[in-house]
């Protein structure tokens, strides 16, 4: 069980880093949409650090969103997933190593970047600390929700746009938990609850989500 | 043999047996049954609609903070409960349907969901044209109208994902998965939009201060909601009824039902 677990796991990273490009174009996704908001709304310096938490937050969000579809596509296109489904270790595990894989890649330089995006919105010292940890407790959540969503819609017509359909909706929770512990930083106000929330939720996802994801893919490869 | 196909099995059994209330989980019994409950609850539906709204336009008295314009609540709550009942019932039917492999179930989840969308859409536009003259605006963040419009595009995704899956049987279970996931999140997408609510704005715009109804406004109430309720099992049942006839469409019995519908209309 933990050698496949380990095996997935270094395929994954392996794909990861061999694919790179893919995790610099969400990076970079990530960049341009932040960097759009000021000829939005302004650059009045008070409201662009009142606004700073929500905006990286959402666009953080998006860029998880955009590199969803890719979690399963090339596994399912060359038949691993086939693979995979058939092995007879339980499809929690080999999943687990996937979306761990996954998420080291994706959410983590992402958490790792939002600060120096921060810099651009002139933020108190305090968000710089606290919005990296927000990312990386909330984006379990938003990995593995989303990784069902990717499920069910693998190889469908417009399965990005039915993707995005699917899980924005559920993304909601983990975005309001998320600003709201980054905006009670700024305010002095106690936010130990927001990051418990978001790390509870994070696990009740770890330990239901592979669930769902592995029958939405048993569907898939029917 | 798992626990579960055993389960499958005896229900199989109980389907076939013609004296168990199971028999109605097969297509061709459910489509006899339900032939005689749509135009019941049909009926039953025009009544108590008729009976409730001149109640609420003639016999419920005027509210004393609010005037006339409060009886939208008439239609507004019942269609707001609805709303949330028919999603869990979606989810209710999708895990029935998992577990015991029946393709009814998954046919009534399907059936619900355009009429839950339908009361979403109903609550949260009566909610805007009751907002704008009793708050001043049609749209407030309150967490009651955000949550149903989160609900709203739950609806939306389950339609829409049932939609373009072109194989029924991928369909049917993608769409309870979903369904399923969506039931475990409204809860906590209500508590978390409540807990973002109230930390940026004041529950300026809460019902829940509202004083308590007077007993002809209750009993209205309740006639509007099981109006509400004969309509939807009315409406969603003649809908299954149409999608069991056409999955059902290369069995014999479903080819006579088709005609026999098709005869009666023609002799209308």
């Amino acid at each position: 069980m933990i050698a496949l677990f380990l095996a997935v796991l270094r395929r994954e990273a392996l794909l990861a880093w061999r694919s790179r490009a893919d995790t610099l174009v969400a990076l970079t996704f990530f960049v341009i949409v932040a960097t759009l908001f000021p000829f939005g709304v302004g650059t009045d310096e008070r409201l662009l650090r009142t606004v700073a938490p929500g905006i990286l937050w959402v666009t953080a969000l998006l860029a998880v969103l955009l590199t969803l579809p890719r979690l399963f596509e090339h596994d399912w296109r060359d038949g691993t997933l086939e693979q995979l489904l058939l092995s007879a270790e339980p499809a929690p595990v080999w999943l687990g190593a996937k979306l761990l894989a996954h998420w080291v890649t994706t959410a983590v330089p992402l958490a790792a970047l939002a600060p120096l995006l921060a810099l651009l919105y002139d933020v108190e010292p305090v968000v710089y600390g606290w919005l990296p940890v927000t990312l990386l407790l909330g984006t379990p959540m938003l990995t593995l929700i989303g990784a069902v969503g990717a499920a069910l819609t693998l190889g469908l017509r417009a399965s990005g746009l039915l993707l995005a359909l699917l899980v924005l909706p559920l993304f909601v929770p983990v975005l309001i938990f998320g600003v709201d512990a980054v905006a009670s930083a700024r305010a002095g106000a106690p936010f130990a609850a927001q990051l418990a929330l978001l790390a509870g939720g994070s696990l009740a996802a770890t330990a239901l989500a592979p669930w769902g994801c592995a029958a939405a893919l048993r569907l898939a490869v029917e | 043999m798992s626990r579960i196909d055993a389960w499958r099995a005896a229900t199989e059994t109980k389907m076939r047996s013609p004296k168990s209330w199971w028999r109605f989980a097969a297509p061709k019994e459910f489509f006899w049954l339900t032939g005689k409950l749509v135009p019941g609850f049909g009926w039953a539906a025009a009544l108590l609609a008729v009976v409730g709204l001149y109640a609420a336009f003639f016999v419920a008295p005027s509210d004393f903070r609010q005037g006339e314009v409060y009886r939208v609540i008439y239609i507004h709550v019942p269609a707001a409960w609805m709303s949330m009942i028919i999603y869990l019932a979606m989810a209710f039917w999708g895990i029935v349907g998992l577990t015991l492999n029946t393709r009814v179930s998954f046919i009534l989840a399907h059936a619900l969901a355009p009429t839950g969308a339908l009361w979403c859409f109903v609550a949260l536009w009566t909610g805007a044209l009751w907002g704008k003259p009793t708050w001043g605006t049609y749209w407030a963040w309150d967490a009651r109208m955000t949550s149903q419009l989160l609900l709203m595009f739950l609806y939306l995704g389950y339609i829409a994902l049932v939609h373009s899956i072109e194989d029924p049987r991928r369909a049917d279970r993608a769409g309870a998965i979903l369904a399923i996931v969506g039931s475990l999140n409204v809860p906590i997408i209500y508590f978390s939009v409540q807990w973002w609510n109230t930390l940026h704005q004041g529950a300026s715009v809460s019902l829940t201060k509202a004083p308590s109804m007077a007993t002809v406004m209750l009993v209205t109430m309740l006639i509007m909601t099981f109006a509400a309720w004969s309509y939807s099992i009315a409406v969603a049942l003649a809908r299954a009824r149409t999608m069991v006839l056409l999955r059902e469409a290369h069995t014999d019995w479903a080819q006579k039902a088709a005609a026999a519908m098709i005869a009666k209309r023609e002799a209308e």
